[in-house]
């Protein structure tokens, strides 16, 4: 198996390893089945990530086409694109593939799947044929969720939130409601399974000597993320089967008519859904803490205060999902208030560790740091909106107008951004090959210009008055203008994702990584790029949280301030991007 | 940037960063705001005395988030191009990871910044919710896709039994409160989540099925408002408004008066009402509407 040695020749040099244990590389070699069987058979973790990661790209972009159209249908007071009738489709499905189908599973069932094994020296997850379970869960639950488009009465059209009463047979009959139930339920048994096996993945199979605070952060945070999802996810599937058997076999758990409690979804989908947000959000913190703390040639700033402001993090998250029903008059608001303005110490910590990490480096501007950096700006805004929120005074007059839609809009953006930077920072480790940096600088510019030309319209919409979901305004034509900015920066949006597609083609192959092109410091650079079946050849020495980094700058290790205990000389960056 | 790791509990002394500035600004704000030297950010004053609360802890809130929002983001950018890596600059920076200090700092301070932040909330949160005696009770319901205002005779010796004014859309049905008085509001819902939203009130509230919500708006403006239903509940959500119109009391008391005496359609059933208008709205509505009115 693998084995721990320390290594004369410098790293980077990414041939010279292999070279050393040919004898070792030949007992390593895997013989299993390849081109489309392997994608249909593997359980290996590297390509049921892929597949995941390739599949969520997809729904992203699906979702975004339905975005665009949603944004054309607002363009206009009183425009007749679409129906009523399809709008709310429109927009139910939007919300749903982009929370259910992209932005869980491309975090925890695609990047994290591939990474987390790779930074803490596991040779795959802890049970990789439930992780291959997981994924065709998964992708059932996407594909039951698109043919909602088939049937007769269209897809479900209730909102991605599904409020009771008008979820139920009587106010939302048809098939399309049904498969939305039943690929929330494939889909959240996907998710619980890649919990279970994140889970015992980080505290079965981490290298020796990678200790819990050897950790990098974005394995820290898809721990959390695990416990959060094996919290939360089992509450949504128990509420969507109670919601399926109150249309289909004369239950009334949500109507008042049988004795029912309406509100009653609404606390079980938002103890899912709270979380749920911390459960999208953290890996994409992870992600942007990798790529700052590498691209700025430093460690994460305040490492051991980041772990604890993630766990801090996921224990609030728990405690305020009634920040969500703030309006229904039947919360006890100081109490949720309070949790919830709570959540913005742990994530303020977070912030300025972000950028007590760029302060004092030296600041590589590619296109991975600049979605990072896009992100920490587009997620500052998004969080600063936030604490509105968790006022109820607050909440009052902002709950289901355009102002909310802007926050989570400006939070969601925000992940995507920092999703971009770890696809551009992981995927050679993933592919072997680089993406064409001029190509990405500009897919950045114009997603983040669009983003928040989208987004601040919408604020300032809202705090006009103009409710969510509404396919019209024709009570008040002047919202024209700023819904026409805002449908500028959706198109701005779409231009951008539709670049990343290029960039892909064109990078084809084209650019060989090596094992670590961005001289970066955790673990998962010190494999080659592709990784081998199983991981590692050969593992470093683990003695602190960036072992890469360890081995390749033996006298740089990290301080705290006022060690004055400087190295004779300062030493010099083994490879340079 | 350099801060001390404790100091005094409440109110800090030393101005020395921005944020603490922000913080004094904040628990100024409630006594300090009335006036209209601040910005709105955004937001209506209001016509409501506790929506012009909301409006000025709205103030509070802003002012810190752009105080706040402005340090962070002059920091990101800093750090960003301050320590921009030149070409060819291969050297390793030096690799501080821990600064106990300033980690305190950034996490106490925010801590004090949340805690004044709640307090404020609280003051306002417990004006906004109060019901205090009304001298006007008026009966809301919210139904696919309109709105019923019920006035009961309670307050007046008429002969009558209330009277209710509906409507949809194409109908807008307007709500009529009296200026400068307490007037309670009893929310319901005839079938699905609606939300009752005045956006110059600075206020909403769901009308939840199966549950009766209960909120009071003293209107300190006379004029005619426009509401809006801003929970999801169907097809013709967006179409679902309403008007509240503000007069003075002395003209309300005339006026409900008059609608008292020549009531002559019986609430009854309020589904019921809300059904016979609907069959002759001319919206196309599904059989089922009237489902929930217990």
């Amino acid at each position: 198996m693998t084995e721990i040695i320390d290594r004369p020749a410098i790293a980077g040099d990414g041939d010279a390893h292999v070279g050393e244990h040919e004898a070792g590389h030949n007992l390593h070699e895997h013989h299993g089945p390849t081109g489309i069987l392997k994608w249909l058979t593997s359980t290996d973790h590297k390509v049921i990530g892929l597949s995941y990661t390739i599949t969520s790209v997809i729904m992203l972009v699906i979702g975004g086409f339905l975005a665009e159209l949603i944004r054309i249908q607002l363009s206009s007071p009183n425009a007749t694109f679409v129906s009523f009738g399809e709008y709310n489709q429109l927009f139910t499905m939007h919300g749903s593939l982009m929370i259910y189908l992209f932005a869980g599973p491309f975090a925890f069932g695609g990047l994290a799947n591939i990474i987390v094994p790779l930074q803490i020296g596991a040779p795959d997850m802890a049970f990789p044929r439930l992780n291959a379970l997981s994924y065709w869960l998964y992708l059932s639950g996407s594909i039951t969720m698109l043919l909602g488009f088939l049937v007769a009465a269209g897809p479900a059209n209730f909102g991605w939130v599904g409020y009771a009463p008008l979820s139920n047979a009587i106010y939302s009959p048809g098939a399309g409601a049904d498969l939305w139930i039943a690929a929330l339920l494939l889909t959240g048994f996907s998710a619980i399974f890649t919990g279970v096996n994140i889970c015992a993945t980080v505290f079965y199979l981490r290298a020796p000597g990678m200790t819990m605070f050897r950790m990098p952060i974005f394995t820290w945070n898809m721990l959390v993320v695990g416990i959060l999802i094996l919290l939360a996810f089992p509450v949504l599937t128990a509420g969507l089967i109670m919601l399926y058997a109150d249309r289909h076999f004369g239950t009334h758990i949500y109507t008042v008519p049988g004795g029912g409690v309406p509100v009653l979804w609404q606390h079980i989908f938002w103890f899912w859904g709270h979380p749920e947000v911390y459960i999208l959000a953290l890996p994409f913190f992870g992600m942007a803490t990798e790529v700052i703390a590498a691209f700025s040639k430093k460690p994460v700033f305040g490492y051991k205060g980041m772990v604890f402001a993630t766990i801090t993090i996921g224990a609030l998250s728990l405690g305020v999902w009634a920040h969500h029903m703030f309006t229904t008059g039947v919360v006890l608001l100081p109490f949720f208030s309070i949790m919830s303005l709570l959540i913005a110490v742990p994530t303020g910590i977070k912030i300025f560790n972000w950028i007590g990490t760029m302060w004092g480096g030296k600041v590589h501007l590619t296109t991975a740091m600049l979605f990072a950096i896009g992100f920490v700006i587009t997620f500052l805004i998004g969080g600063l909106t936030g604490i509105y929120l968790a006022s109820p005074p607050l909440d009052f007059f902002t709950h289901d107008t355009y102002f909310v839609v802007a926050h989570f809009h400006s939070v969601v953006l925000a992940l995507v951004m920092g999703g971009m930077a770890g696809l551009y920072y992981w995927g050679p480790k993933i592919t072997g090959y680089l993406l064409n940096e001029t190509i990405g600088k500009i897919q950045f510019w114009t997603f983040f210009i669009g983003a928040n030309l989208m987004v601040a319209p919408q604020y300032a919409l809202g705090l006009d008055g103009m409710p969510r979901r509404v396919a019209t305004y024709l009570h008040d034509p002047q919202w024209q203008t700023l819904n026409r900015v805002a449908t500028v920066g959706a198109l701005v949006m779409g231009l951008s994702t539709a670049l990343f597609v290029v960039n892909i083609v064109v990078s084809w192959k084209r650019y060989p990584a090596g094992d670590n092109p961005w001289d970066a410091q955790t673990l998962e650079w010190f494999t080659t790029s592709p990784p081998p079946h199983h991981n590692y050849y050969s593992l470093p020495p683990i003695r602190s949280e960036r072992p890469t980094w360890d081995y390749n700058h033996p006298n740089d290790r990290s301080l705290a301030h006022g060690h004055h205990d400087e190295p004779a000389e300062p030493s010099r960056l083994v490879a340079s991007t | 940037m350099r801060s001390t790791p404790r100091r005094p509990s409440g109110v800090p002394s030393a101005p020395g960063s921005r944020r603490r500035w922000g913080l004094l600004a904040l628990l100024a704000a409630p006594l300090l705001l009335s006036g209209c030297t601040v910005p709105s950010f955004g937001a209506y004053k209001s016509v409501t005395k506790t929506g012009q609360s909301t409006f000025h802890l709205w103030q509070g809130f802003s002012i810190l988030a752009v105080v706040i929002g402005v340090f962070t983001l002059v920091l990101i950018a800093w750090a960003a191009l301050r320590y921009r890596a030149r070409k060819g600059d291969t050297e390793v920076p030096r690799q501080t990871q821990y600064h106990l200090p300033l980690e305190i700092t950034y996490t106490v301070v925010p801590i004090l910044i949340v805690f004044a932040l709640f307090a404020a909330t609280v003051v306002v949160e417990n004006q906004v919710t109060d019901t205090p005696a009304a001298a006007t009770t008026i009966k809301v319901y919210a139904f696919q896709w309109g709105w019923q205002f019920t006035y009961p005779s309670g307050d007046f010796t008429v002969p009558s039994r209330g009277f209710s004014i509906v409507g949809q859309t194409t109908q807008t049905p307007v709500m009529v409160m009296p200026a400068n008085a307490n007037t309670r509001i009893v929310l319901q819902s005839l079938d699905v989540v609606h939300g009752f939203y005045i956006r110059k009130f600075n206020f909403s509230r769901y009308a939840l099925p199966g549950v009766t919500n209960i909120f009071s708006f003293n209107a300190v403006t006379t004029g005619t408002y426009f509401g809006q239903c801003t929970q999801l509940c169907g097809l013709y959500h967006s179409l679902m408004w309403f008007k509240v119109r503000i007069v003075p009391l002395p003209e309300y008391q005339t006026w409900l008066r008059q609608e008292l005496a020549t009531a002559s359609l019986s609430t009854g059933s309020a589904a019921g009402v809300a059904a016979h208008l609907q069959t002759q709205a001319g919206v196309p509505v599904k059989p089922s509407i009237g489902v929930g009115t217990n």
